[in-house]
Parts: C-alpha cells; sequence; structure tokens
C-alpha cells in the first residue's frame, strides 16, 4: 500500500476525551475512488473518526494521511484538499442558495472565471433551479442537504468526508442522494460516508462496521455477508418465537439467535446440529430450518454483540 | 492571508449583519437611544434648588434678599411659610429642598448695628446637592451685602471709603459656561461606543458556534486572521458610522464646543473602535453560547467605561489602588482624549500618551484575539 494509490490511510488512530476512548487504535485505507460506508451505532466513535482525518480534532494517537497530506502535521493542506459535510446542517441558513455557493467557492479559492460554471453545476445537482435567490433556512430537508453537499465539491476535492448526510432525509431523497454519490465516485472521488441506515451500506464499495471506538471488521458487502459471522445461519419459524429464543441462547451450539420478523435466526457454530433438534429438547416445536444468506444487519447484530476483547480483527 | 477569502468573508458577515434585525437594532437605533438617555438624563448642574420662605418681617429689605436668591435660577421658591412649624412640615414632605427664615427684627437689628443673621437649613440627604446649595446661598447672600452697605453708608452721609480689599476674578477655561454637558458628552460617545462596539462582535462567533455554522467554516481552508479582519470589517465601519452619528450629535444636537481637529478625532475613534471590536471578537471566541458572549461583553465594557473612565466620576479623586486599575481601562483614554479634542483643541501632539495607550490596547487586543481563534474542535 503507498499513497499514490490510498487516499486515506489512518493507523492506530485513537482519540480520547478525557479518560474516555472515543476512537481506539483505528487502522484502514481507502484506495482512490472507492465509497467507503462507516458503520456503526451511536457513539461508536463514527463522528470524531471523520472530524479527526478532516483535522478538525488533533488525534490523541496514531496518525493519519489524506489525500497525501498527515492530518497532524500539514492540517491546513488537508483541508484544502477535502469536503466536508458535517452530521448537523452547517450551511448558512439567513443567506441564500447562490450566497452560499459563492461563500464556499471564496474560502476555497475556486478560480473566478470557473466559479460560475460550478455554482450552475451544483445548483444543477441540488435540483435547485429557480430557487437559487432562496433563503437556504426555507428548503426542504432533502434540497438542504444536496446543496450542502454542492458547497463541499465546488472545489473539486479528491477525497470527500460524509457526516451522516442523508439522516433525517426523506427516503426519495435519500435514494437522489446517494445517486449523486455514486457519480462522483465514477470521476474518481474517493468517499468516506457514515450513516446509521443499513439499506445504504449496501450502496458502499466497502462498509467499515465500528462498535465502542474499534473498527470490528471491513469488506465489501458480500464479503462480510459470507465471512464475517463465523457460523450458518438458520431461519426457522416457531409458535413460540421468545421462548425458542431464551433455549436457544443457553445452547453452546448456538453463537447467536433473534426474532427476526416472524421467524427466529439462529447462528450455529457447525452444521452438525440442528436448531430444531436444540428446540426438541426443550420442548419448543418448531419448522424446518433453512440456511440463509445473512443481511448486512445480521452480521452487523453479530459484531456487535461479540465481547470487546474479540472484537479487533 | 489571502484577500479572496478575506473578502468572501467581510462579504457574508456584511450579508447577515443586513439580515439579522437584532444586529441591525443595536448597530443603528441602540446609539440614537443612549445618545439621547443619557445626553439628556445625566447632568451634573444644579439649578433651580426648591426653596421655602418664611419671612417673618416682610419688609422691602427682606423681600429684596429673597429676590437675591431667586434672580440667579438658583433656587426657585416653592413655597411661603407663614412659621417654623410649617417650614419643618414642608422640610418633610419633600416640598423644599431648603428653607430661608428672616427673623422679624431683621431689618432694625441690620439698620442700627450693621449686621443682621438670617437662617437657612437644607435636607443633607443628597449631601452633594446641598453643598453646592449652601454656596449659591452664600453667594446670594454676599450679593445683598454689597447692596445693603452701599445703602447704609449712603443712609449715615459717608460715602464708600476706599480700604484694601482683594477682589478674585474667576475665570474658567475651555468649558467657560461650567456646563456640565459639555464635560458628560464626550464621556458619552465613548460609552455607546464601546457598548455597540463590544455587543456587536461579541455575537459573530458565538453565533456560527451555536448554529453549528463554525464546523463547516473550519474545514476550510480559510485562516483564522481571515475569520477575524473579514468578521470585524463590517463592524468597523458600523462602529465609524455609529462614531460620526454620536460625535456630530454632540457636536450639533448638544451644541458642545468643538473646537479640534476632525483627523485628530477620527484617528482616535477608529483606534478605540477596534480596540472594542477586538474585545467583543475575543469573548466571542472564547465563549461558544450568544447569551454567555453577551453578557460577558457587557460586564466588560459598561462597569468599567461607566465607572473608571472618568466619564462622570474623577479618576484623581479615586483611591490609589482604584486608580491604578483604571489605568487598563481603554475609555478613560479616549474619553480623555474626546473632551480635549472638543474643548481643548488639543491635536496629535499634545494626546502622543493616551494616543499612545489605545495604538498599545488595540495591537495586544488584536494580536490576542487572532492567536485565540483556533480552528478545531477540540
Amino acid at each position: 500500500m503507498t499513497g499514490a494509490t490510498q487516499a486515506v490511510i489512518a493507523e492506530g488512530l485513537t482519540k480520547r476525551f478525557g479518560t474516555f476512548v472515543a476512537v481506539d487504535r483505528l487502522s484502514l485505507a481507502i484506495a482512490k475512488g472507492e465509497i467507503v460506508g462507516f458503520i456503526g451505532p451511536n457513539g461508536a466513535g463514527k463522528s470524531t473518526t471523520i472530524r479527526m482525518l478532516c483535522g478538525l480534532l488533533r488525534p490523541s494517537a496514531g496518525r493519519a494521511v489524506v489525500a497525501g497530506f498527515d492530518v497532524a502535521r500539514a492540517a491546513e493542506s488537508v483541508r484544502a484538499h477535502i469536503g466536508y459535510m458535517s452530521q448537523k446542517f452547517s450551511l448558512y441558513g439567513d443567506l441564500t442558495v447562490r450566497e452560499n455557493l459563492r461563500f464556499f467557492g471564496g474560502l476555497y479559492r475556486v478560480p473566478r472565471r470557473a466559479i460560475e460554471d460550478r455554482m450552475r453545476i451544483a445548483i444543477g445537482m441540488a435540483g435547485l433551479e429557480g430557487r437559487e435567490n432562496a433563503l437556504v433556512s426555507t428548503l426542504a430537508g432533502g434540497w438542504k442537504q444536496r446543496l450542502a453537499l454542492g458547497c463541499a465539491i465546488l472545489h473539486q476535492p479528491p477525497v470527500l468526508f460524509l457526516d451522516e448526510p442523508t439522516s433525517g432525509v426523506e427516503p426519495q431523497a435519500r435514494r437522489h442522494f446517494w445517486d449523486l454519490i455514486h457519480r462522483l465516485a465514477g470521476d474518481g472521488v474517493t468517499i468516506l460516508v457514515s450513516t446509521h441506515y443499513m439499506d445504504e451500506a449496501e450502496y458502499c464499495n466497502r462498509i467499515a462496521l465500528i462498535n465502542a471506538g474499534r473498527l470490528v471488521a471491513i469488506g465489501s458487502p458480500g464479503e462480510l455477508r459470507r465471512h464475517e459471522l463465523g457460523g450458518t445461519l438458520y431461519e426457522l419459524a416457531s409458535p413460540a418465537l421468545g421462548a425458542a429464543v431464551a433455549a436457544l441462547q443457553s445452547e453452546p451450539a448456538v453463537i447467536e439467535a433473534a426474532i427476526f420478523g416472524d421467524k427466529l435466526h439462529v447462528l450455529m457454530r457447525d452444521t452438525i446440529a440442528s436448531p430444531q433438534a436444540l428446540l426438541a429438547k426443550h420442548a419448543i416445536t418448531a419448522g424446518e430450518p433453512r440456511v440463509i444468506t445473512p443481511t448486512l444487519e445480521d452480521v452487523f447484530v453479530q459484531l456487535v454483540s461479540r465481547p470487546v476483547q474479540q472484537a479487533a480483527p | 492571508m489571502n484577500l479572496r477569502r478575506l473578502l468572501a468573508m467581510a462579504f457574508k458577515e456584511t450579508l447577515q449583519i443586513w439580515r439579522d434585525p437584532r444586529s441591525l437594532a443595536i448597530a443603528l437605533l441602540m446609539p440614537a437611544m443612549q445618545m439621547g438617555l443619557l445626553g439628556y438624563g445625566v447632568s451634573l448642574d444644579i439649578k433651580r434648588v426648591p426653596l421655602c420662605v418664611n419671612d417673618q418681617e416682610n419688609s422691602q429689605l427682606s423681600r429684596t434678599l429673597v429676590q437675591k436668591f431667586v434672580a440667579s435660577d438658583w433656587f426657585r421658591i416653592a413655597e411661603t411659610l407663614p412659621d417654623e412649624r410649617a417650614v419643618r412640615g414642608a422640610m418633610d414632605r419633600g416640598a423644599c429642598a431648603g428653607a430661608l427664615t428672616i427673623p422679624v427684627n431683621f431689618s432694625r437689628t441690620l439698620t442700627t448695628t450693621g449686621t443682621a443673621s438670617v437662617q437657612v437649613v437644607f435636607d443633607a440627604t443628597d449631601a452633594n446637592t446641598t453643598d453646592i446649595a449652601i454656596g449659591y446661598a452664600q453667594g446670594a447672600v454676599a450679593l445683598a451685602n454689597q447692596d445693603v452697605a452701599s445703602q447704609w453708608l449712603s443712609g449715615h452721609g459717608a460715602t464708600a471709603v476706599l480700604t484694601g480689599t482683594v477682589d478674585l476674578e474667576p475665570r474658567v477655561w475651555f468649558n467657560e459656561g461650567l456646563d456640565s454637558r459639555n464635560f458628560i458628552i464626550p464621556g458619552v460617545v465613548a460609552i455607546i461606543l464601546g457598548l455597540v462596539g463590544a455587543q456587536l462582535t461579541s455575537l459573530t462567533v458565538s453565533r456560527e458556534w451555536e448554529r453549528g455554522t463554525m464546523e463547516q467554516l473550519i474545514s476550510t481552508p480559510v485562516a483564522a486572521l481571515e475569520v477575524m479582519l473579514g468578521k470585524l470589517i463590517p463592524y468597523f465601519l458600523i462602529g465609524l458610522f455609529d462614531a460620526a452619528f454620536c460625535l456630530c450629535t454632540a457636536a450639533f444636537w448638544f451644541q458642545v464646543p468643538f473646537r479640534g481637529g476632525i483627523g485628530t478625532l477620527v484617528l482616535t475613534t477608529a483606534l478605540f473602535t477596534l480596540v472594542v471590536l477586538g474585545i467583543g471578537y475575543l469573548v466571542s471566541v472564547r465563549i461558544r453560547s450568544q447569551l454567555g458572549a453577551s453578557q460577558i461583553a457587557l460586564m466588560l465594557t459598561m462597569l468599567p467605561i461607566t465607572l473608571l473612565s472618568g466619564y462622570t466620576f474623577p479618576l484623581d479623586q479615586m483611591p490609589g489602588p482604584i486608580r491604578a486599575v483604571s489605568l487598563v481601562v481603554y475609555a478613560r483614554y479616549y474619553v480623555s482624549i474626546l473632551r480635549s479634542v472638543f474643548l481643548k483643541g488639543s491635536g496629535v501632539g499634545q494626546l502622543a500618551l493616551p494616543i499612545l495607550a489605545l495604538v498599545l490596547y488595540a495591537g495586544a487586543i488584536i494580536w490576542i484575539a487572532a492567536r485565540a481563534f483556533r480552528k478545531r474542535l477540540d
């Protein structure tokens, strides 16, 4: 791995706030043009990691190189080469669409002859034609988010950090937003995007699962589904779902059992024992088990519920 | 430092001020309101002190004496009372601040012996006013004495004899009318500029923290110095506009004599404006809530400027330690400069010391403020 092909490299990145470790020795590398999704529960350290990569927080230990610049030593160079969308909407509500774009264009020193073109592209991308002179505070959530993305890419940064860009945005607008992200990645932009929507994880080239400040797993959605469970996943029906889960969780052959819709998902260490047979021991009837491909949510729940000391890859 | 980014900051800030009714009110309405309130409300002159008169004799001579009290606008007759008991009652009611009692045999004693006594009683709950009123009463009696003396002498067939008397002829310079307004209004201008300036900038950074726009702003390559100057430029122009308004009101509306040079005034006012804007900005950088920043800015400007700038309370009468504290109150230099420029017509040469103090202050505040802003969240 060299800096020439990696847009983002983090090595042992750590952030402590007092005695609380928000991010714990996180290492990852993101190749140019890749879309990597940061997935994890609230407070897992996603935002803290992104802020360190943007040079907004100083790492307590470890180092990170973004677009070829060290985030601790060359934070200003990092800032000039990234676009950032913070978790909370942070454009100026009392400025119009054009005024916001022009302001950020000025801060990023977008060449004067290019600024009008870039602004037009950003306005088109956000679908804000005809509302250029509307105050941003009057726009609905989806438009605000797309405009924020527009402001973040005016200077055509090679790396984009998007911190939960779609939270609180309606599903259709979320879909539209992801189309934009894919278009940017197609142009060679490297994108690190955090989300807590599982369905969005599927849109990423790779997913980094974060829990309690640690990187739990990283890989493509397919890889994670295939390898990360450490067992075989069965789905089966039972009239007594609650009792069945309790009974299965007491069995050593069962890694995890959970109710999933109107069925049970049971993760078995091996294929020797059948969950149906185990339930029979407890006098609980159950349907025929079926081996299924786990969803990312299965993987996520399983990885997050593991004791932390086993979790580090 | 990049001009493009600086201008982008300044332009954005101007738009935000323009669209924020609260900022506009502070910038444009507050100076006018305060100029009116403080300019009219604050006066140290004591005139037309209400006086009760108990003239027990009611002779020509006694009426002449009473006339001397009211002739000069020093006193006005609040009530004419028949006896001592009524005087007592009037003082208790607060109907008058003082009472003049002329005894029954006043004229006879005066014409036979050449001296007679009258009594004035003052309500000394307001010690300062009483002190001045006693002076006025002595003045009134002295005026009466001159008349009485010449009448008495001529009445006894004698002409005024030349004796060795020394006349004191007081002349007061720079504020010939001893009008306290001329002394106070320049101080009022300093107070208003201090308050308005620091209030305006105290909100400018804390607002960005509160609204969350700061996180986006500091993720860009904008430099701390560009943020500061970009934010200060529009407020500096507003500050100068407010200063021009206040100073013109002082000179043309309140008729404070202006004898100095415009250049000196502009230079020192610009320096003072920089200091107060810098203080507001510094507070704003350190305090991330708008309310907190506004309160602290008020505390850092209002209290020291009103109490320790010499605007009403003379600094050289204060105890040593407090005088020492007042040396760091930037407003005292501007207040003394304004008074000198207005009333004495002093130029930059005579004012070198206070100007130097302001220059040092402005430099230090701006330097500290520029370094206080960190482009980090931790």
